[in-house]
């Protein structure tokens, strides 16, 4: 027995955001006499959730313009996600971030006489959620894995913390926690400056990666860097050909990262066309 | 062997003394079952409107099948992307331990803590999911 | 059969005794990694797996190479081998136990180990690592006792352990390959994506292996009783000379296809680990120890006549074991991490609890092994052999 569209209306009335769900939902549902009757218990999809085959993104760097706009949209992400700050490169921890041409792209780039303006511009990178993921395939517990909408996921109950992913992720965009992310630095100061009560924290000795904004997904919201990039970071799904990101792409000149491993990557690189 | 049964006999005194320690050791000490308190703001306002507690399942359930309906609850959110569980009454509620469950059960200390620590249970939920802030210690 | 390790000279004690204090140190090490996390370790983002798994790689290697005496002793019936055949089974049981236990310190949670059987994975190689792992153990202790105790008695052993025998040549076999494949499978790891690395594994398995065997015979000799004889310890001198060729042209067809192919992530690790790349270069000096030793235990042993001198055949075997260790141990590992994803360079070196971790899973291996062969031993001194 589905839930009827009463209270599908209703639920999606009363819990706007994240995590508001709890008392309301349950008040909003039992204050009437109806609803109370015997049904299986099951599970469903959220009337909110936005759905696709294979989401991608189109990113136009050329659209952020100061180094604020980056940080904007790393800040998004880092933030709603309680990623810790462990304050060194060796321990780092990173969804997204941004970083040179050459870095992004280094197998095409191996040649002194390049374009200035690429050569120059930071590019923001994250997890590809390739069609065809390397660590999804050498996970040895399927705490990695594809959905069926695309997102390459990581279960943190169920990783081991072996880091065979992070061998086999030719992107670098898997992180592990060398260090309990709830502790706090020499000064005394938290790994994760101000916790966001509606999102767990991981812990120590698993691995974490971009999660493609899964739990936004889940109740209609669009992925934070997206929402926080001015329109450089363009999301949608890449088989649906009326889908934004899909129009990004026919219309200007884009490069994958590494697209001669077969990974095939999800995010597109706008470098040239109409601006 | 020669003192083959002193031996054994030794062996045997030897192990009711180790291994019967718990039992001994607790002779005659209370072992009261805790009482978990169910008084947090959002229990009693959710009473005050509608005249009863109840969770997402009866209290007999949850107390006994809690674990597995939040490793199902796990799964179902993190591996199938589905967000809400219909209950037997057929209320809908978003499945989740840090914004769902802690809600209600804002006393961690009080509530999970106090039948863990009785049955001497750890479970990690809480390394990841923050628990809401207590007033009382 | 296992009491007489409980039997020993006061030598055999203060040994025992020496591995148990190692190995409290380093426990009391890995409760403090347990506690901080692998932070404590020189592992980082761009580095993710070093020493641990490193030592692992080799290891598996040397529990592979007990095959090398038993194919010549079972499959074509080398009769001379029957004496030491149990002691490269065993020397197995002690490496693969070191294996398992460099894979649990390395884990981020080794608690949920049970998760690899709990939520079975077949595209995972490591998955099949686990389960060829696992085998090969039991495959060993069950050969291993079961033949020591027929001789013990003076009889044969039972015909149910020949089907085993048998099943455990292909057997190790497969621990090499699908550990090669762990890295062999990998997009974007040059260092790591290339079709020989199997083939390597099991060459420089087979050098490395049998050389210790050699180091462990000549020892056993000199301490106790026993003589495994000079015969068999000359044939494996054989085995290692040829199996160190294979292992050295392998590694130099991997030369050739990086520098005269001229691609550049090809090239990057291979100068990073022999001539450092970009200013950075902390594994040159060790790599080029490793280089120098392997050539000259080759030298050593590649005359008949220096390799019959039983003390140049024990310094060719440590050099070319020291060689391997370093090689498979350490640099194959690092060298596929830098440069990393980026082309750029994060250099790493083990920290001081990462090595004691790290010499205490090496002093329970030895502890292993002393404890089976004290057992093989003292059955062998009581003339315990049957052909």
């Amino acid at each position: 027995m589905s839930i009827n569209r009463r209270q599908f209306l209703r639920l999606a009335g009363v819990s706007t955001v994240l995590g508001v769900g709890g008392a309301s939902v349950l008040s909003a549902l039992t204050g009437k006499g109806e609803a109370v009757s015997q049904t299986t218990p099951h599970f469903t999809t959220d009337p909110r959730a936005i759905t696709g085959k294979r989401w991608g993104f189109a990113i136009d760097v050329r659209k952020l313009k100061t180094d604020e706009d980056y940080q904007k949209c790393i800040s998004a992400c880092h933030d709603i996600h309680n990623v810790p700050d462990f304050g060194n490169p060796k321990d780092a921890v990173k969804w997204i971030w941004k970083d040179t041409y050459e870095h992004t792209f280094p197998t095409v780039t191996e040649d002194e006489i390049m374009n200035k303006e690429l050569k120059e511009k930071p590019f923001i990178l994250f997890c590809n959620h390739c069609a065809q993921p390397a660590c999804v395939r050498v996970c040895p517990t399927k705490a990695t894995y594809k959905r069926k909408d695309g997102i390459v996921m990581q279960d943190m109950h169920r990783c081991i913390g072996c880091r065979f992913c992070m061998a086999a992720c030719p992107f670098g965009a898997r992180s592990f926690n060398y260090r309990d992310p709830r502790g706090k630095d020499a000064n005394g100061r938290p790994f994760i400056r101000k916790e966001n009560k509606e999102f767990p924290t991981r812990m120590i000795g698993v691995v974490e990666k971009c999660t493609l904004c899964y739990e936004r997904l889940a109740v209609g919201l669009l992925p934070a860097c997206a929402e926080a990039s001015n329109g450089a970071i363009v999301f949608g799904d890449l088989e649906d050909p009326n889908s934004e990101v899909r129009k990004v792409i026919d219309a200007n000149y884009t490069i994958r990262r590494k697209p001669e491993l077969g990974t095939q990557p999800s995010l597109y690189y706008v470098i040239g066309g109409r601006e | 062997m020669k003192n083959a049964g002193k031996v054994v006999i030794g062996v045997v005194i030897g192990f009711v003394i180790f291994f019967g320690f718990p039992f001994y050791y607790n002779i005659g000490k209370a072992n009261v079952a805790p009482k978990l308190k169910y008084d947090t703001p959002a229990i009693l306002q959710y009473e005050k409107q509608y005249g009863k507690k109840e969770c997402v399942e009866s209290k007999a359930f949850m107390s006994a099948e809690h674990m597995q309906l939040l490793n199902q609850w796990r799964d179902a959110v993190v591996r199938s992307g589905d967000r809400i569980y219909v209950n037997s009454r057929g209320e809908s509620f978003h499945m989740s331990l840090q914004n769902t469950c802690l809600n209600c059960h804002s006393n961690k200390k009080e509530f999970c803590d106090k039948c863990h620590n009785y049955l001497a249970v750890n479970p990690y939920c809480f390394s990841c999911h923050i628990v809401p802030k207590e007033k009382q210690s | 059969m296992l009491e007489k390790a409980l039997i020993g000279s006061k030598r055999y004690w203060l040994w025992i005794g020496a591995l148990l204090v190692v190995i409290g140190i380093a426990f009391i090490q890995y409760l403090h990694q347990f506690s901080y996390g692998l932070g404590i370790t020189g592992l980082s983002r761009d580095v993710s797996w070093g020493l641990y798994i490193g030592q692992f790689t080799f290891l598996v290697g040397v529990a592979a190479s007990a095959v090398m005496l038993v194919i010549p002793y079972y499959l074509h019936d080398f009769k001379k081998f029957g004496k030491i055949v149990i002691l490269g089974e065993f020397l197995a049981v002690s490496a693969v136990t070191m294996c398992v236990l460099f894979i649990f310190v390395d884990m981020g949670q080794p608690m949920r180990i049970m998760n690899v059987v709990l939520h079975p994975t077949p595209n995972s190689i490591m998955f099949w690592d686990f389960i060829v792992l696992t085998g090969y153990l039991v495959l060993n202790i069950v050969i291993g006792w079961t033949t020591l105790g027929a001789d013990r008695k003076g009889v044969h052993p039972p015909q149910w352990v020949k089907p085993l025998i048998y099943l455990s040549v292909p057997w190790a076999v497969s621990i090499h390959t699908v550990t090669a494949f762990l890295y062999a499978g990998i997009p974007g790891r040059h260092f790591w994506l290339t079709a020989i690395m199997a083939a390597r594994f099991l060459a420089s398995a087979f050098a490395g292996g049998p050389a210790l065997l050699i180091i462990l015979s000549l020892l056993v000799r000199k301490l106790t009783k026993f003589d495994p004889g000079a015969e068999p310890i000359q044939a494996l001198g054989k085995i290692v000379t040829y199996a160190m060729f294979a292992n050295v042209f392998f590694l130099g067809l991997e030369f050739f296809t990086a520098f005269y192919s001229n691609i550049p992530g090809h090239m990057a690790p291979i100068e990073y680990l022999y001539t450092g790349f970009e200013g950075h270069g902390k594994l040159v000096s060790i790599m080029w120890t490793s280089s120098i030793l392997a050539v000259l235990s080759l030298t050593l042993l590649v005359f008949p006549a220096l390799r019959r001198n039983e003390n140049i055949l024990a310094v060719a075997c440590v050099s070319m074991f020291v060689s391997l260790w370093i090689d498979k141990g350490f640099g194959l590992i690092v060298g596929g991490f830098v440069p990393n994803m980026f082309e750029g360079i994060t250099e790493y070196w083990p920290t001081v609890p990462e090595t004691i971790i790290t010499i205490g899973v090496w002093a329970i291996g030895f502890l292993v092994l002393t404890v089976l062969y004290k057992v093989a031993v003292a059955v062998r001194e009581e003339g315990g052999y049957h052909d």
